[in-house]
């Protein structure tokens, strides 16, 4: 491997836990060298922006290299925000994100719409044969306890109307409380715990309410660029009535020292955004010697049958 | 009526790997159902290199055209909590499959038919691409190329150049099984045309 991970050193036998592993990180020298700056570059031309040159070796990125492409990109969306502009969602060339670099599309988007009859506007359902009681409890499905602290996240899934999201799939996956993944790619060198997979699903009831009893991950490394860590967060993924609301996201805990250091979290544009995937603590739900409790809405984005219907 | 505001999308990241694949996730089809079809593929990133974690859900009308699709896709044992997988014998409409370490994924299903309230329109099957790397997952369509006709009248397919709209039709490989690369972004220079990615409204 002669990408600049050997540059890495100590730092990258150490943090091995990665979102570009494998044959990615063998094949990537180029996802953690500069690129130019955000407002000097043509959007279309990142990819080829970030191959190194040939003569002048690239030093590894290093986290004040992530935070000042960050800070850009942000002052570059607060200033379409001013002018007017919506983004509640990452775009998907996002540089400081490395691995964004070539997994977006160059070609824009194409609109479909109007047709209440389409496909993607109803979606998969699920029922009770999809789940048993015990995968929302991700703190019982071994013999003993886990570790960590023990929480209690609960919220409701709603669209954009306010309407619950009733009887539908919510998954989670998340790190232990050491920052470790039951996941054999994750060779961060923090324990695993026999006593912990971090897998939890459930359906969403009559007031679109989820619940999970689990414990709190930890933050992880990763080789994003020198010293990258994530800040702790639960993998969720939702279904809405509509195969468009289709939704995958992080939720995070409130004050993170880790969110300013963060591409992906701040691969949101828009602060306001961003806010929406930290939980709350919720003194209410915390239970007497037993756990802490955190609230999180989740509100689906992307037009349904129901919404077309209705001449929205 | 003022809207909320919806939740930021996060990508899938790399370790969904023990979450979300469930055992039997891309056998849509019905057991030994004679008209079932195979549709596989390969995701590739921008280098032309294959995606090894990326994940593929696909959705699609049941076999009498109806939306409604049905529960089951992921059922359980209640006694023991594993995954029993589908019965076999229905069609939940949904499925969803992991790339193996080679890029490729493999989808059986039935073939798709058109909703039953428009018999004209061109079948397909709905996709939704997650990836580590994609900061918000993307969709396309799948459409066969046997329904020439209905092909031709789609408005999604027929507002597009030949070379794109062609990425979102599979290629027959053999009776009853077709190939359906995907690939989210154009290889500089490279011979082959982005996948087409759609956007709702
Ligand atoms: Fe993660």
């Amino acid at each position: 491997m002669t990408s600049s991970f050997q540059a890495l050193g100590q730092h990258a036998d150490r943090a091995a836990s990665s979102e570009a592993l494998g044959q990615h990180a063998d094949r990537s020298a180029s996802f953690q060298t500069p690129v130019q700056p955000a407002a000097a570059r043509p959007p279309s031309a990142q990819p080829s922006a970030a191959v190194p040159s040939p003569v002048t070796a690239p030093a590894p990125l290093t986290q004040a290299d992530i935070d000042r492409e960050m800070a850009e990109l942000h002052a570059a969306a607060q200033q379409r925000i001013s002018a007017g502009a919506v983004l509640h969602h990452p775009p998907r060339d996002y540089a400081p994100y490395r691995s964004s670099l070539l997994r977006h599309p160059r070609q824009p988007l194409v609109a479909v719409g109007g047709d209440p009859d389409a496909v993607e506007l109803h979606g998969p359902v699920f029922g009770v044969t999809d789940v048993t009681a015990l995968d929302a409890d991700l703190t019982r499905q071994h013999l003993g306890e886990p570790l960590g602290e023990r929480i209690t996240v609960s919220g409701r899934v709603l669209d954009r109307d306010g309407r619950p999201v009733r009887g539908q799939l919510v998954e989670i996956w998340q790190a232990n409380a050491s920052g470790r993944y039951a996941h054999q790619r994750d060779q961060h060198p923090a324990p695993l715990d026999p006593n912990f997979t971090g897998v939890g699903r459930c359906l969403t009831d009559d007031e679109g309410r989820y619940h999970f009893t689990t414990i709190k991950p930890g933050a992880y490394p990763w080789r994003n660029h020198l010293n990258a860590w994530r800040p702790a967060h639960i993998h969720f993924s939702l279904f809405g009535t509509a195969f468009t609301q289709r939704l995958v996201t992080q939720m995070y805990f409130p004050n993170d020292p880790l969110f300013r250091h963060d591409p992906i979290f701040n691969s949101i544009p828009d602060d306001r955004a961003r806010q929406r995937l930290i939980a709350d603590y919720q003194h209410d739900l915390s239970s007497p010697e037993w756990s802490l409790g955190y609230t999180w809405d989740i509100v689906l984005d992307g037009p349904s049958a129901t919404w077309i219907e209705e001449g929205r | 009526m003022t809207e909320l505001a919806p939740t930021p999308s996060q990508t899938v990241g790399p370790f969904y790997g023990y979450a979300l694949p469930f055992p039997g996730g891309g056998e849509l089809a019905p057991v030994g159902h004679p008209d079932a079809i195979t549709v596989r593929g390969t995701v590739y990133d921008g280098a032309g290199a294959p995606i090894p974690d990326a994940l593929l859900e696909f959705w699609q009308a049941g076999p009498d055209g109806s939306l409604t699709g049905a529960p089951g896709s992921l059922r359980r044992d209640p006694v023991t909590g594993a995954v029993l997988g589908r019965t076999g014998v229905d069609f939940t409409g949904f499925a969803r499959v992991a790339t193996d370490a080679d890029g490729g994924y493999v989808l059986r299903t039935l073939p798709p038919v058109p909703p039953a309230s428009r018999p004209d329109a061109a079948p397909h099957l709905a996709v939704c691409v997650f990836a580590r790397g994609l900061l918000h997952h993307l969709y396309t369509r799948v459409y066969l190329p046997e329904h020439a006709e209905a092909n031709a009248a789609d408005p999604l397919l027929a507002q597009l150049p030949p070379a794109r709209r062609a990425t979102l039709v599979a290629q027959p490989e053999r009776p009853g099984v077709y190939r359906f690369d995907i690939r989210l972004q154009a290889a500089e220079g490279g011979p082959h045309e982005e996948t087409v990615f759609l956007e709702f409204r």
